[in-house]
């Protein structure tokens, strides 16, 4: 295999070979999932956010593994993987910050959310920060629009928000100012905690 | 002993159980309330009647939608012989309140009533949500005991297939995914088709933005979705069906996984029902973010494991559909309505709405309201009685300016037509659609090229990219709306934005991109001066993007 | 089996039941304008650029996935339908770059054809991203997405005709794109078997062999039909053995 030829075998774990998919616990899960859906290529979408759940994003590597798996053309999985929203091609940040931009919450302003939290923490839309820390999303009407607008940190719900608001409650899970700003910060006046609050 | 014995033996046991209670404290559970934090609020009632002792009196159960969204968390009190008391903005402190003066002490709470006389719920009429705040959507029993799948066998032990496309027909249900095809219709062509793997496919890809009466059918009351899938299965001659969720609802996806193991367990689902030759199987199938794939043929691709892109029609699923097998696709509602128009009769459906629209429709109520949530009303309602007396009229003392029905395929209703009677057919001679039931009320603040904007940003991201009028067009026009709205375009871009829309409109694959240019087209009908007051000279449009750094609209489009 | 008798452009037409009202066209020296059909491979109807009025249907259809039916009355260039192609041919120009006067296909290319022949004279680019970047790590062939129409001709012939399902579209709406197998680059498609029908089928200069200049594509584009017809012949030859 061509991995074997790859940097790995340069050496940085001199007695073991490269690390392959069998020595990753997360393969021995992909493994069951697709053992549950009997390996059938109609369950490529129901496989794909299997891989993205235990991995978090999907990956060439675990691609060409499903494509092989469910005895599927490559470019196949990739054009399956790539028509759908979900589906991220890169890790997520630490944090997620998830506005939702359906109709109820575009009258009420979310917009204005998406802005804020983008000012206030240097991170584009639809992206994550160079540091990891947070991702800015957007997301189609998660269906709370009684309670516009609305946004999702991590899992839970930031309801009838405000720009204001939403960065304060970002900033309470954890997540500072500017990515770049922060590291020169940290390195002189050492934690901003106090700061955040 | 038949199946249906067992059936009202143990719709009978769970009857006789709740009403050995004497009070019933009913908490929403509902993603909405929920994410106010209806949960604490249940807890703490819990915790606040085991302190007291009250478990053996008192029972709570966490329900589904009680409507009023924007007043969650919302409580209900059900004693025996006494009307119903509601409570809104429940919080955990509330919650221990209303347990130690009124569950235990029978003395209502005088702060945070809402009267259930209010038109908010007065003005509605329940049939697909007749359920919901009611039963607790995890257990089987609760659903029977108010007479479901009653339909289902009756249907299979006493009537024919063609008898049940009957009533179907009889009653008038028409689809409520958008469309409005007539719902008996349909199942008489898939009935017709020649094929031992028909499927039934109920389609819960509900992806309208500012709509959820699918989520909340599909969460709150599953079983209704199953039994009204079994009730098509049975009608058509398919043994086998989908339901298309999108991933975007985890929760109805675990509540109609329960479901399905529940109706399983019951022999409400699987092979020889009630003792007859039926049979049918429900698998759940999960869509990843794709607004086309609401769209039929897009829908079984998806459902294939393949990209949703849709395909030429025809030939139509119920001739060629999933796997190449004749297939029939109903919105979660339109089979929501089933089991109860099997049980009450077509008349008393058809009594319901209008002429050409019978029945009740589901909307979302969002936007600048005073109350917001859930209502189903009967079809033939003025807008005006939604956003008047069940909306509460416009928040915050501003003036109403229009409605939006129907999401990115809809169109908006101005305040002139506010007396409109909401159903398929005026709806339509407005230029809007009923669409799925996203009803977005819109005050003077609004500016309608935006609205406009938005939509068409929401359809460009949505558009398949297979037909190259949709993909192309789209975001031609979203380029051309940003224009009109940052200022920067001339009356030469407003008239192309216009040659766009017929273009799309008219030779679009699918039904995404031939609807797309409805809301420009509505708001162009009704707000055309929001356009022309935006639109600039070529000078001033040509300094207004060499400012921008960018190219003007007019050199793109010239 | 009866024949079918209909009316093209007030041309009365007989046709055989299953054939396409392009196809009947054809024989009435009607050529509907199109990008996406190609005869050899399946029909998607996704260029709508051969619309056609049939009398008595709401909205145009496409011709070439529009069956003959008897005394069926279509029209393929009237006003409207001329209106809105220059419209459609205004859009592909819009998404990608076609500059005639650096490209292998000049003179051999399918849309600079249909252009000359509705009258689109300019081109006012905004290229999606996805569309950027040349592949020339194939050994003998090239391909540049900013002349891609999206035809999909080429991933049909791939994997019906060749069976190596090496290109796919990945990706949707402004952004959706071809693929070899995992977006890796063409040279390094495992699946790939160099067979050049991809290439032979581009009706722009899209897909290119290495080597040729501005103007000097050579057009193959029978190749695909030429081989499902032979193949569909032979096999039927094989059965009756």
């Amino acid at each position: 295999m061509s991995v074997a030829a790859g940097p790995g075998a340069a050496g940085a774990t001199p007695d073991r070979a490269p690390v392959r998919p069998d020595d990753d616990p997360r393969a021995a899960l992909l493994e069951k999932q697709l053992k549950k859906v009997r390996y059938r290529a109609d369950a490529l979408i129901e496989v794909l956010h299997a891989v993205q759940d235990i991995y978090g994003f999907l990956s060439p590597e675990v691609l060409h593994t499903v494509a092989d798996e469910l005895e599927l053309p490559p470019s196949r999985v990739l054009g399956v993987a790539t028509f759908y929203h979900l589906f991220s091609f890169e890790p997520r940040g630490e944090h997620t910050c998830t506005v939702c931009t359906g109709t109820a919450c575009f009258v009420k302003g979310a917009d204005a959310l998406i802005e804020g939290v983008s000012e206030a923490f240097g991170v584009a839309k639809g992206e994550t920060r160079e540091d990891g820390k947070l991702s800015l999303l957007e997301a189609r009407c998660i269906g709370s629009c009684g309670l516009a607008p609305v946004a999702l940190l991590d899992a839970a719900v930031v309801a009838k928000t405000t720009p204001e608001a939403l960065v304060a409650a970002i900033r309470k899970v954890g997540v500072n100012g500017e990515a770049v700003a922060d590291d020169a910060a940290d390195a002189t006046a050492g934690s901003d905690e106090g700061g955040a609050a | 002993m038949s199946n249906g014995v067992d059936l009202f033996d143990l719709s009978q046991k769970e009857r006789e159980a709740q009403a050995a209670y004497r009070r019933h404290v009913l908490c929403c559970g509902s993603t909405a309330c929920l994410s106010g934090g209806a949960q604490a609020t249940q807890d703490a009632i819990e915790a606040e009647i085991k302190e007291r002792g009250l478990e053996q009196d008192v029972r709570v159960v966490a329900t589904g939608c009680m409507g009023l969204c924007s007043r969650g968390p919302l409580v209900k009190v059900r004693t025996r012989g006494e009307d119903d008391v509601l409570y809104a903005d429940v919080d955990a402190d509330a919650g221990r309140r209303i347990v130690d003066e009124h569950v235990a002490d029978g003395q209502p709470v005088a702060d945070g009533q809402l009267s259930l006389q209010h038109p908010f719920f007065a003005r509605q009429e329940r049939v697909v949500l007749e359920n919901m705040g009611e039963i607790d959507p995890n257990r089987i029993e609760e659903y029977i005991a108010r007479g479901g799948y009653r339909a289902l066998r009756d249907a299979v032990t006493t009537m024919t297939p063609a008898g049940v496309i009957e009533v179907v027909q009889r009653s008038g249900l028409r689809g409520r995914g958008g469309g409005g095809y007539p719902a008996g219709t349909k199942w008489g062509l898939l009935a017709k088709a020649q094929s031992d793997h028909k499927t039934v496919i109920a389609n819960g890809d509900e992806g309208d933005p500012g709509a959820y009466m699918d989520r909340t059918v599909m969460e709150d009351d599953p079983h209704r979705v199953l039994e009204g899938m079994a009730l098509a299965a049975y009608a058509t001659g398919a043994k086998h069906g989908y339901i298309y969720v999108r991933a975007e609802y985890p929760v109805a996806v675990r509540r109609l996984e329960q479901a399905i193991r529940q109706a399983k367990r019951h022999k409400l689902l699987g092979k020889g029902l009630f003792g007859t030759e039926f049979e049918f199987n429900v698998e759940i199938r999960i869509g990843a973010g794709a607004f086309v794939c609401g769209e039929e043929t897009a829908l079984m691709a998806s459902i294939m494991g393949q990209r949703g892109t849709p395909v030429l029609r025809p030939p139509y699923p119920t001739e060629r559909g999933l796997w190449g097998e004749p297939s029939m696709i109903n919105n979660v509602e339109t089979l929501a309505n089933v089991p109860t128009i099997l049980r009450r009769g077509a008349e008393w459906f058809a009594s319901i709405g209008t002429d050409t629209s019978r029945g009740t429709k589901v909307f979302a109520l969002a936007g600048k309201l005073e109350n917001t949530g859930l209502i189903e009303v009967p079809m033939g309602i003025t807008l005006r009685e939604i956003v008047e007396e069940i909306g509460g009229g416009v928040a915050g003392g501003k003036a109403f300016k229009a409605a939006q029905t129907g999401g990115p395929s809809g169109g908006c209703i101005p305040i002139k037509h506010i007396d409109t009677s909401m159903d398929y057919d005026s709806l339509l001679a407005l230029g809007s659609i009923m669409g799925s039931g996203g009803l977005i009320v819109m005050d003077e603040d609004v500016a309608m090229p935006e609205v406009a904007r938005f939509f068409m940003r929401f359809c460009m991201d949505e558009s398949c990219g297979k037909c190259l009028p949709c993909r192309a067009g789209t975001f031609e026009m979203y380029e051309l709306l940003d224009a009109i709205c940052e200022g920067r375009a001339t009356a030469a871009n407003l008239a192309r934005l216009e040659t766009l829309c017929d273009v799309v409109r008219t030779d679009s694959l699918c039904g995404l991109g031939q609807t797309a240019p409805n809301p420009v087209l509505s708001t162009l009908h009704y707000f055309r001066d929001e356009y022309e007051a935006r639109v600039v000279p070529d000078t001033v449009a040509a300094a207004v993007a060499a400012d921008a750094g960018g190219a003007s609209a007019h050199e793109r489009s010239a | 089996m009866p024949g079918v008798s209909l009316r093209i452009d007030d041309n009365e037409v007989d046709a055989s039941p299953g054939e396409s009202v392009m196809q009947a066209a054809v024989r009435v020296g009607v050529k509907v304008p199109g990008l996406c059909q190609m005869d050899g491979v399946s029909v998607v109807g996704a260029c709508r650029l051969c619309m056609v009025e049939v009398a008595g249907t709401p909205r145009p259809r496409p011709a070439c996935a529009t069956p003959v039916a008897e005394a069926m009355d279509v029209h393929t260039d009237t006003e409207q339908l001329r209106e809105h192609r220059k419209v459609l041919l205004e859009m592909l120009f819009a998404e990608g770059q076609h500059v005639c006067a650096v490209c292998v296909a000049n003179g051999a290319c399918e849309l600079q054809t249909l252009a000359a022949q509705v009258g689109v004279d300019h081109a006012n680019f905004t290229p999606p991203p996805s569309r950027l970047t040349m592949d020339l790590s194939h050994p003998r062939f090239g391909y540049d997405p900013s002349r891609c129409v999206l035809c999909t001709r080429c991933v049909r012939a791939c994997a019906e005709v060749e069976g190596a399902f090496t290109w796919g579209v990945a990706g949707r709406g402004r952004e959706a794109h071809l693929v070899a197998d995992l977006g890796r680059p063409w040279g390094e498609a495992e699946s790939c078997t160099s067979c050049g029908k991809c290439v032979s089928v581009c009706p722009t200069g899209a897909m290119f062999e290495k080597g040729t200049s501005v103007g000097q594509r050579r057009v193959k584009r029978a190749l695909v039909s030429t081989l499902t017809s032979r193949r569909e012949r032979e096999s039927a030859r094989e059965v009756l053995k």
